[in-house]
This record gives C-alpha cells, structure tokens and sequence, in this order.
C-alpha cells in the first residue's frame, strides 16, 4: 500500500517536472536577446552569426530544439555553456556541489534546532524560555537574511571577534569542504534566517498535539512524561513541521543569491545570476530545471513523513 | 458544601472523596468541596449538566487537572487509605495509580486513542508501564484476554489496526480495554456512551456493567443522561454548579427525589412512552388527540393520532386531510452519492402542511444529507424535491428567492451557526435583508417579534451570541429561520449539542411555534426517545432508505423494520 503511494506521488512528481521543463524552455526563449550576438559580441559579421545560430541549432523547429534539450538532460548533457564554449555539467557541477554542502550543514543545525527548541517553547508555555524562544525566532525572522549576515561578520569576523574568516576564497579546481572554517559564517546564516520558522510552526502544532485527548489519555494511563512527549506528542507535530522544512530547504535550494554574493560563495544561486546577465541560455535552462527537480524532491520528502506519521493516509484506500 | 453522607456499611471502600475543591487559576471555585465513595463493583453515577463540574470532580481522582485549573482543598484515598492522599503523591508515585489502580474511560474514543498507535500497542503500553507480567509474553496473553473481556476479536491481525480502522462503539471498547488491562481497582467513566448509537450503547454499558460485578472494580460513571443512569448505576450523585445536591441510590434519586434540582432534571428526560411533559406542552401519546393547525394556523382538532381503540377513524381522517390540501413538500426518488458511495438511495416521502416528521437515524445513515438536499444546501442530488407541488431547483442558488425563504434551517450548533462578531438582531435580520424586505425599521420590528416569539425578547437583540448560553443561542437562530415566515423548518439534530434541560424547553418551543403558525416541520435526530415529545409521523433512516415510516404511534408500538425494532429494544429508560 505504501509503496503504492509513493509511487503514484512519484509518477505525479515526474510529470510535474516534464511541465516545469517545458515552462523553463519557454522562458528562455522568451529572454531578450540573441545568444549568437551575445556570443560573438556587437562587431560580429551576419555570415559568422549565421554559421554560429546554425551551429548551436537555434534555426530549427521550436519544439525540435526542445526535445534536443530534453533528451540531453536524460543522458547528463546539458549542452555547453555560450559564455565559456565548456559543457554546461563541468561548469556547474563544482557549483552544484557546494550549493549542496551549504544547504545540507544548514539544515543539519536548523532542523534538530528548530524542532527541538519549538517542542520545550511549547512544553514551557507562558515560562520565560518560551517567551525568549518566541521572541528571538520573530525577530529572526523578521530580519532580512542579509541583516543576519552582516551582523554576523560584525561580531564573529570583524569588529569585535575575529574566529571566522567572513569570505570564501577556495582556490579554483579544490572543493569548498576543504577550508571547513569559511563554511561557518554562511552555514550560521542560513540556519539563523531558517531556523525560526521551524521553531514557530513546531510550537504551534505542539501546543495543539499536547492539548489533545490522545496526550491526555497517555497521561492518565501513566504512562512517563518522556514517552509522553517523545510517543505521543512528537510524531504527530512532525508533519505539518515537515511541510514548513521543505519550504525551508527548497528555498535554500533555489540559491540564496545574496548570502552567496554576501560571503563570495560559489554557489548555484549567482552562478544563475551570471548565466542570465550573459545570455547564457543553456546554463539558465540547466539551473531552472535542477531548481525544479530540487523543488520537487523536498515536497516529495514532506509528504513522505507526513504519510510516515499518519497511518490514516498509509491505510486508507488511495484515491 | 451540602453533600449528603451516605453510611458506609462496607468495610473498605475502593475510593473516597473528600471535600474536593477545584478553582480556576484565576480564582473561581468549579468544585465546592465534594465528597463521595466508591465501593467495589458498584457503580456511582455523577450526574449533572455541561459546566455542573462532573468531568472535573473525575479527573480529580485521579489526581490530574486540565490546563487553567488548580486542586485548593480536599483528599482522596484508595483502599481505605493506606497509600494516603493521593493528591498529595509525588508526580512518579501518582503515575503508577494511575493506569494501574485507578484508570480512565475517556469521553471520545475517536480522539483519546493515539491515531498513529496500533491498538494492540497502546493497551500492551499501558501494561509495560505498569509492569503487569513478568515478560512481554504475559503481557500480550494479557492483551488478548482484555480484549475478548470487552468483547472484540483478539487476533494478532484485529491487534495491529489503527483506532481510525474501527467503529465508534469498537474504539470505545478498546478505550475500556485499556482502562481495564491492568486490573484496577477504580474506574472513572467520562461519558463514555455520548456519541454512540443507540444499539452500541447498549453493547458498552453491558461490558461495563460485567466488568464491574465480575472484578469487582468500583466505577464512578460521568454523565448527563438519566437514562443510561438507569441502567448502569448502583448509586446516584446529582452535581449543580459544583455541588453535590442530591446523592443516594439510583431507585431512591430517580424514583422519589428529594431536591428540586433532581426533579426538575428529570421531568425534562424525554421518554419513549411519552409518559412525562417535557416542558409545557403534553407528550404526543395515543391518548391525547393531536392538535394540527391547518393551513391559516387555525388549530384543526378533527386530525389525531389514531388510538388504539379507535382505528377505523384513521382512514377516514387521512382520507378528508388529503383531499383538503395537497403535500407541502414531496420528495421522490432523492438519491445522492459520493464516489461509489451511496450516501441516500431513493428517498421518497411527504409532509403535509402542519405536520411535524421526525427523520430518525444514527451517525452515517445520510439524514443531515438528506436534509440538507431538501434545503438546497447539497445540489449534487438525483431525484426530485417538490414545494407544493412545483419542482424546486437543486441548489440554493438555482432557487428562487420566494423558495428559499419558504424552507428554513436550523442547525446543529447553535455555538458555530451564528456569526460571533454579529449582534443577535443582526443575524436574525439576515434573511430579512436578502429577501430585501423593508427598511431597516421595518426589518428591526419583525427581527424584535421574531425574538418574542422563541421567548427571548427585545432585550437580546444588541447582544452578541458569546453573552448567550447554549439554549438562548438556538433560540437565537430558530429566530433566524422565523423570521421569515417559513413553510417548512428543518431542524438538523438542533438539541444534540444541549443540555437536557435546554432540549425540554426548546422541544416545548417548537411545538408551541408550530401550533401557532402552522408551519411544518422536519426534526432531524439520532434520539428516538424524543419522537413522541415532537412529531406526529416518524420516519427511520437507515443507510441512505427509509426503512420505516408511519404515524409516531404505529411506529413505535409497531415497528415493521427489523433495525426499527433493534433500536426500540436497546433504548434505555427507566
């Protein structure tokens, strides 16, 4: 039954992500701008920028062009870069893997964080650590992400501590897990900016699991306060929880442009910026679609606890 | 602190209470100092209306209170005492009584047991906690026993379902399965037959009723309804507003009470017999000839209920009214389904004008459904609804304004059907203003003779429905469905969310409403003790048919369906 689940909630993903690539086809066919010409620059001659158009196909059919595309993305190509003239994969992978090691240190502090921090707020309503719980996270997540940066190269980089380094600078070729001490700043960021809504929306579907019959018959089975929480309550706050983390992370995945432009972290986020500044079509569509897939797959993850945590759904009849 | 000291002739008693005070943190007294003893497998029952304090008196034994209230006074001791106060236990003391010694049956099953929790692994829970048994093998022989003690199968299979796989009355078996698992010694029962059907009510209470004789185990049963009390209890406590007023055997309280309270709450139970008045209007028996208002609300005295005696007049009488007007409202052939699910299967019936039906059924068998097709509020149905005589369009929008003012609804929850943020006259001026009558003058006058109609009056109209107690605010909405003038009144379960008392004046209400306007009515509910305090012909629903119908008297002395007869036989009274 369950997997018959997960795999309905796949093929749905599948095609949804056969319509994002549509869309993202369109929208760079829509970018201004010729590719060749941006390419070759204002000088160049019709006859070089027919030879090129002709070259990167842009002469056929739409829709041929599109399946072209689509094809590629099935075997790894993603077609080469305009800009660099280099295969869009060589390009981006470095990229891809850093944005990725960001993001999963920023969800492995953020989400045990969060979760933890929201269930004692909710466990101590009314006490002294739920109002400081509740007030750091609104005011967390009132800031702008680049507020929360900038404050922390204040105090932890330059102006009163100086522990971490406040820039990335990776030498090209080595990967950015090699200097783990330039990791911390922007980790620390993303997990402050993130964090907070985990906290809220934890404390809010605690409060209500705890006031609960189910939670009060435990209670009054005498059952130990600890399992209480841990049994009874935790598992069923999770997923409402875990919709709110999927949000988190596919934001997260979607290239945070300006924590990556804040500490000259060579991530996706401004390697998007760069393609779309220089036309480089085959980039953008390449970066769009991974965004999607990214998209896709952490939605995917939520559901799957949501359905994990509720044996409603597990053993009800798929309709 | 008027609590009546019963003489214990026993030697130990399982629980005792005494002078129990429970205040809000804020300071209001809920409990004024109770007191009360269990003894072994005898059953006490605690009886009050919502807000009396029983739930709380309950909980109190055991040692815990919900969220905002505080213990300020009083003991309670298991055993004779040896343990002590058990409200001054420690926390981890307290927590091995409970579950183990003392244990609870919660008011809704449906959301007392862990949804996420395999049934079999929340009873096998409650025993690890305990340490019943010496080893997980024990315990699960131990499951299995409880389980086939409360009457469910108690298989591995039927042991790894999830409370939502089961019915109502199946999750409350569980419910008392868990209570029941470690043998206590003092069970606490918070209403636990409230929201079951009729025929599983009486599979429940039977298990309760055995479990206590045979285990001796003491029970303290929570609830409102005096006729479950009647059945299941040995003792009977009567709670007002935090008081014990009246406490003494179940013959001795139900049959000669001694406070007016007590008197009062009795006189408004409904019976099936029709026995008692409900407020002040006469039960409809055999032997009072019926009052029916023809179509200009003059009281029409030709038309009765048949007797017994007198059989032969009814064909005639039905035979003059039928000639005289035609059906205000038929239905024939409604069906409506949701997926492959067949909600309702061909319904076809009619109400006369004047007449009240009672649409009788248990939760699932399609009667809000079917009442809600009729108002228009569901328009996906097949068939047809005809207001005299002319086809009504299925949805309310479809409808013409005139239709809809013609049939009015009142629902359920007087506590959700009105709009908290309106005043009272607001509200009711509502179908006033869609109907675009008058000015606002105008719509204020007939909003205040609305209001004096249902006995509330001018004084109500400014104020807003969170300052009106339950039964004020469904009088507040029958106002609304009034207002209009309606043909036919569809009340969808309107005393279900009440307190009995409530439930008796607003049953006189209607009755007095309807004899005075001469509208008709159709009275929606799962309790067919109320049939012959409401309505002249009754109707059984049952999965979506009508499986009986008939006059309320050839109904119920006569039923011809097999469920009809099942839930005649399984109704308590006393």
């Amino acid at each position: 039954m369950i997997a018959k689940m997960i795999f309905r909630r796949l093929l749905v993903s599948v095609v949804i992500l056969f319509a994002a690539s549509m869309l993202v086809f369109v929208a760079t066919l829509l970018l201004p701008g010729d590719p060749a010409q941006a390419i070759l620059g204002q000088q160049a001659t019709p006859a070089r920028l027919d030879a090129l158009r002709e070259q990167m196909s842009l002469n056929d059919p739409v829709w041929q062009r599109y399946l072209n595309w689509i094809g590629g993305l099935f075997v790894g190509d993603l077609g080469y870069s305009a800009a660099t003239g280099g295969p869009v994969s060589e390009l981006l992978g470095e990229r891809i893997q850093a944005s990725l090691v960001l993001m999963g240190l920023a969800s492995l502090v953020s989400i045990p964080v969060g979760i933890i921090v929201g269930t004692f707020s909710a466990l101590r309503r009314g006490r002294p650590l739920d109002h400081v719980a509740t007030g750091f996270s609104l005011v967390l997540a009132a800031l702008p992400e680049f507020v929360v940066g900038i404050a922390l190269i204040t105090l932890l980089s330059t102006s009163v501590l100086k522990i971490f380094p406040s820039v990335t600078m990776a030498p090209p070729g080595e990967a950015v897990w090699a200097y783990p001490i330039q990791l911390v700043l922007p980790t620390l960021t993303l997990a402050l900016v993130v964090t907070p809504y985990i906290v809220r929306m934890m404390r809010a579907t605690m409060l209500e699991v705890l006031d609960s019959g189910f939670v009060e018959m435990a209670r009054l089975k005498g059952v130990p306060e600890r399992d209480v929480i841990l049994k009874h309550a935790v598992p069923h706050a999770l997923a409402p929880v875990a919709q709110v983390i999927a949000i988190q992370l596919a934001w997260m995945a979607g290239g945070v442009v300006v924590i990556e432009f804040l500490f000259r972290y060579p991530g996706i986020g401004s390697a998007l910026v760069d393609a779309v500044t220089n036309r480089d079509v085959q980039v953008v569509q390449a970066l769009s679609i991974l965004i999607a897939a990214a998209y896709i797959v952490v939605n995917l993850l939520a559901d799957l606890v949501g359905i994990l945590t509720n044996p409603k759904l597990r053993t009800e009849a798929v309709r | 602190m008027s609590t009546t000291v019963i003489e214990q002739h026993k030697t130990t008693s399982a629980l005792s209470a005494t002078g129990l005070r429970v205040s809000t943190v804020t300071g209001a007294e809920i409990l004024h100092g109770i007191s009360f003893t269990l003894q072994p497998g005898r059953i006490l029952a605690l009886v009050g209306e919502s807000g009396s304090g029983k739930t709380t008196a309950g909980l109190a034994c055991m040692g815990h209170f919900r969220q905002g209230l505080e213990l300020t006074g009083g003991s309670v001791t298991l055993n004779g005492g040896e343990q002590g106060n058990l409200l001054e236990l420690p926390e981890h003391q307290l927590r091995t009584l409970r579950g183990g010694e003392i244990s609870y049956v919660p008011q809704d099953p449906a959301l007392s047991l862990n949804p996420a929790m395999r049934i079999g692994e929340q009873i096998l829970e409650t025993l690890r906690v305990h340490h019943f048994g010496d080893a997980t093998a024990e315990r699960l022989e131990r499951v299995a026993e409880v389980l086939a003690e409360v009457g469910l199968d108690n298989s591995r299979s039927y042991q790894r379902r999830y409370p939502h796989q089961l019915s109502g009355g199946q999750q409350q078996r569980v419910g008392i399965a868990m209570a029941f698992a470690c043998r206590p010694a003092v069970m606490v029962l918070d209403e636990p037959t409230t929201g079951l059907d009729v025929t599983t009510q009486a599979v429940v209470l039977e298990t309760i009723d055995q479990l206590a004789e045979r285990h001796q185990v003491a029970g303290l049963y929570i609830t409102h309804d005096l006729a479950v009390v009647a059945t299941v209890a040995d003792e009977v406590a009567v709670m007002l507003a935090g008081d014990i007023v009246e406490h003494g055997s179940t013959d001795q309280v139900l049959f000669s009470p001694s406070h007016p309270y007590t008197r009062r709450l009795l006189r408004a139970v409904p019976d099936l017999a029709g026995k008692r008045r409900v407020g002040e209007v006469e039960a409809i028996t055999g032997e009072h000839p019926l009052v029916v208002p023809g179509p200009l609300g003059i009281p029409d005295t030709t038309t009765a209920t048949p007797r017994a005696d007198d059989a032969k007049l009814l064909p005639a009488t039905v035979a003059v009214r039928e000639q005289e007007s035609a059906p205000l409202l038929q239905v024939r052939g409604l069906a409506l389904s949701y997926g492959g699910h067949k909600v309702l299967n061909g319904i076809d019936f009619e109400l006369m004008e004047g007449e009240s039906i009672m649409l009788l059924g248990e939760s699932g068998s399609g009667k809000t459904t079917l009442s809600r097709c009729m108002a228009g509020l569901n328009d996906n149905y097949t068939g047809a609804v005809e207001l005299s005589g002319a086809e009504l369009a299925t949805g309310t929008r479809k409808r013409s304004a005139g239709d809809r003012r013609r049939i009015q609804y009142v629902f359920q929850s007087p506590f959700s059907s009105l709009n908290p943020r309106r005043t009272i006259a607001e509200s009711v001026g509502v179908p006033l203003q869609m109907a675009g009558v008058g000015n606002r003058r105008d719509r204020r006058a007939k909003v205040l003779e609305a209001l004096d109609q249902v006995r509330l009056g001018g004084s109500y109209m400014d104020r807003r429905p969170g300052e009106l107690s339950g039964g004020e605010r469904q009088r507040a909405a029958i106002a609304r469905a009034l207002v209009n003038a309606p043909s036919l009144l569809v009340c969808d379960e309107i005393t279900s969310a009440l307190d009995v008392s409530v439930q008796a004046s607003i049953l006189d209400l209607l009755r007095t409403l309807q004899s005075e306007t001469g509208m008709s009515m159709l009275f929606v509910t799962h309790n067919i003790a109320l049939a012959r305090h409401i309505s002249q012909r009754l109707a059984v629903l049952q999965k979506g048919r009508i499986v009986d119908l008939g006059t309320t008297e050839d109904v119920l002395t006569n039923p011809q369906h097999g469920y009809t007869q099942e839930l005649l036989a399984n109704v308590p009274t006393f």
